[in-house]
């Protein structure tokens, strides 16, 4: 590999700003899921705290909604699909999105 | 009736269930995994042979059950393309994983004597480890999720529900729904 002239600096730039910019996992509020469950599916999957995860809960909870992980798109992915496992309702988008 | 509770010295998840209840498990289990073979998680690919031969791909598009849409959300709720894509790649599996937890319950009721033709009088008692209960309690969310749906069960309206007369099939299937979450709730309580 040869030695990127001056002139390709900017793609280089947009590479750091795209991993400044990663993905998050939204596990959505819904009427069925027990708080007790969603709490175990936190603590349990993503190995937070028990205070972690009850706050995430409770952000789901009463505000509809709560990112409970960021990383890479695939990793992402892998989140969501892991949420659906466990039956709760979860999206993935950019997290500069609205 | 008496949910799960932790075994003092093995610390496995145990419970003790009337062969009525142990039975409407297994029928609910049954139920599920019909549900989930029902609509075929296959990509509409009809018509081009040789991308049939290449089946490999699952659905791309959201299921017309609105259950199943529920078990199986849309991962990218902005990007139709990302969510065709995800789906295709993960809803087979997501079904056929649905449908092992929902066997392993009825395998387990069945291993613990639970007998084809439910007779009066007898118990069935479940020891689940922490791998089995936590495939229970997924199974559970499904079959609750499943109910939920198809009742309309919404955020805080159980007036709604406790204002039925006890006739109403609307009001039987919201006490199973009720009972799914209390042994839910217990499961999740006896694992911690």
């Amino acid at each position: 590999m040869s030695t990127s002239p001056v002139e390709l600096d900017e793609p280089v730039v947009e590479d750091v700003t795209a991993l400044a910019t990663p993905w998050v996992t939204i596990v959505w509020n819904d009427p069925v899921n027990l708080m007790s469950y969603v709490t175990f599916v936190f603590t349990t999957y993503f190995g937070y705290s028990k205070s972690k995860a009850t706050k995430l809960m409770m952000e789901v909870h009463e505000q509809g909604r709560s990112v409970v992980s960021t990383g890479s798109r695939e990793e992402m992915e892998r989140d969501v699909q892991a949420m659906h496992e466990y039956g709760l309702w979860a999206t993935m988008q950019k997290s500069d999105a609205p | 009736m008496s949910g799960f509770r932790r075994h003092r010295r093995s610390g496995d998840s145990v419970a003790t269930f009337t062969v009525f209840e142990a039975d409407l498990l297994r029928s609910l289990a049954a139920q599920l995994i019909e549900l989930l073979r029902n609509e075929s998680a296959t990509s509409a690919t009809a018509g081009d042979p040789l991308e049939e031969l290449l089946d490999f791909s699952g659905p791309t598009t959201a299921p017309e059950d609105p259950v199943l849409a529920r078990l199986f959300p849309t991962a990218y709720p902005d990007d139709p393309e990302s969510a065709g894509d995800f789906r295709r790649f993960t809803e087979s599996a997501l079904r056929d994983g649905k449908a092992a937890a929902a066997a392993s319950i009825i395998d387990t009721l069945e291993e613990a004597g639970l007998p084809a033709e439910p007779e009066d009088g007898l118990f069935i008692d479940v020891e689940l480890d922490r791998a089995a209960a936590m495939t229970w309690m997924r199974s559970f969310t499904d079959m609750r999720l499943a109910i939920a749906t198809r009742l309309g069960v919404e955020e805080g309206d159980e007036e709604r529900w406790a204002a039925l007369s006890d006739e109403d099939p609307q009001a039987q299937v919201h006490d199973i729904y009720d009972w799914l979450g209390y042994l839910q709730e217990t499961l999740v309580q006896s694992v911690r």
